[in-house]
This record gives C-alpha cells, sequence and structure tokens, in this order.
C-alpha cells in the first residue's frame, strides 16, 4: 500500500518536474511547480513528517508560488516568450551535465542499505520539531528570522529607488506590447 | 515497505531536472523555479535521511532550508524585476554587463 503510494506520487511529481522545465508559458511552469510541491508535501506525510508537509503547503505551494505567479503576471511576458531553449551545443552539454549529477548521486548510494524504518515515532509531529527548532537550534532560528528581516529590507530598497521620476514610464511596463 | 533508497533516488532525479532546467532554459523565472526543484530534492533527502536514523535534525535543517528559500525568492524576483525595467526582458542571455 505504502509503495503504491509512493510510486504514484513519485511519478507525479517527476512528471509534473519535468513538465515545469518543458513547457513554454512561466504561468505553466509555475502550476506543474505548485502540483510538484504537493506532491512532495505528501511524500513527506508518508515519511512521518506532518509538521513539514504543512509548512511545504503554506510556504512553498502558497507564498513563494504566489510571489512567482505574480511577477509573471506583473511582468506581461507571455507576448514576448517564444521556445527560447538555448542553442543546440549549449543545451546538450547543460543536458550531459545533469545526467552526469544524476549518474554520481546513484553512484554514491549504491552500496547504502537502508536501514528499517521505525514505526510509530512522533518525531515528525509539530511539538518534537518545535522543541528541537527551540532548543537544539535557537540560534539558527533566531539567525533565520533575521536573514527574512534583511531579505524584506533589501527588496523594498531594491524597488524603491528612483521611484520619484520612475513613475510615469512606470506605469508603461505592463500596457506595452 | 519504501526504503530509503527509494527516496533518495527521487531526490537524485528530481535534483537532475532541476540542473537540467537550469542549465537548458533561458527564461531568468523558468531557471528560479528550476533552483526551487534542486532545494526541494535536497529537502525530500533530509527527510528521508532524519526519518529512517531516526533524528529530528533533517526535519529541523529543512525548515531553515524554507526559510533560506523564502528570502532567496523574494530578493531574486526583485533582481529580475529590476533587469526587466532596464533590458525589457528576462532572457539571461541579454545581460552581459558583468561579463568580460
Amino acid at each position: 500500500m505504502e509503495l503504491i503510494l509512493f510510486l504514484i506520487i513519485g511519478l507525479t511529481v517527476i512528471g509534473a518536474g519535468m513538465m515545469v522545465i518543458l513547457t513554454k508559458n512561466p504561468v505553466t511552469s509555475a502550476l506543474y511547480l505548485t502540483l510538484a510541491f504537493f506532491g512532495l508535501a505528501a511524500l513527506y506525510v508518508l515519511l512521518g513528517a506532518p509538521f513539514i508537509a504543512a509548512l511545504q503547503v503554506m510556504v512553498y505551494a502558497g507564498a513563494i508560488m504566489v510571489l512567482f505567479l505574480f511577477i509573471v503576471m506583473l511582468l506581461n511576458l507571455r507576448d514576448k516568450q517564444t521556445w527560447e531553449l538555448t542553442t543546440g551545443m549549449r543545451r546538450a552539454l547543460g543536458l550531459v551535465v545533469a545526467a552526469g549529477i544524476l549518474l554520481v548521486a546513484l553512484a554514491a548510494m549504491k552500496g547504502l542499505v537502508s536501514p528499517p524504518a521505525p514505526l510509530d515515532t512522533d518525531m515528525g509531529s509539530p511539538a518534537a520539531v518545535g522543541l528541537a527548532l527551540y532548543r537544539r537550534f535557537l540560534l539558527p532560528f533566531e539567525v533565520a528570522s533575521v536573514l527574512l528581516l534583511i531579505a524584506i529590507i533589501g527588496v523594498v530598497a531594491m524597488l524603491k529607488q528612483k521611484s520619484p521620476e520612475q513613475a510615469p514610464e512606470g506605469g508603461g511596463t505592463d500596457g506595452r506590447t | 515497505m519504501v526504503g530509503l533508497n527509494w527516496y533518495l533516488v527521487l531526490s537524485a532525479l528530481l535534483f537532475c531536472i532541476g540542473a537540467a532546467g537550469v542549465l537548458t532554459r533561458r527564461n531568468a523565472i523558468i531557471i528560479f523555479m528550476s533552483i526551487e526543484l534542486m532545494l526541494n530534492a535536497a529537502n525530500l533527502a533530509l527527510v528521508a535521511f532524519g526519518r529512517f536514523i531516526p533524528n529530528v535534525t533533517g526535519q529541523a535543517l529543512v525548515f531553515f532550508v524554507m526559510a533560506v528559500a523564502a528570502a532567496e525568492v523574494a530578493v531574486g524576483l526583485a533582481i529580475i524585476v529590476t533587469i526587466f525595467k532596464h533590458k525589457e526582458s528576462v532572457d539571461i542571455d541579454k545581460v552581459n554587463l558583468m561579463k568580460w
């Protein structure tokens, strides 16, 4: 039963990932990426990590994908999009490098013997992860919050500059074809 | 029973799809989505290791990866918007100001 679920979800995630890099339209890519994120959340549930699964849905499928779709719509790229793969030799090189990474990763796990999974641990519950975050990983936790604050300030500073004199022509960005 | 190796193979496949996307596409937004795919592959490997060891550290690491990914997406998309304001395009081959 678990194997069947794993195969169905795994194939869905792989297929959605392929579609992300194969479709022309960035909006389609973003929607397939959302599907991949939901599939990964289901895999986290299978792995006994419901807290991480909930975070995956909220942070990735919720916040990050909304940001992506918002930017795609803000930039209005659709009429400029052609099938824009890189040229032949660079594409071949890219695929060879990606296949090489896959080979190295598979070779690295060749001799790996899977330990039997302990069944009913509540290791992935919000309480257990929260205790780990607030005790053992307290300093990284605070550093992460500072990082997010810096990101917020950086984004605002980056996009706010020169806005007074750009305001008249800035409105033309979405109306331009 | 699904073993650790199954999850690692899935994670490796997902990572390679993301790497292929970064190396073959030119649209900066799709390259960004491919990077997210690679981060998620790493997250899957972390959670799988944490499940089979068993140790809660893997899930704590995934939490931090998510925080960094959120910051990275916000800053990266801001950079893309800034590039689009200047170049009218998100084709990374046209961004060659710092190329020598």
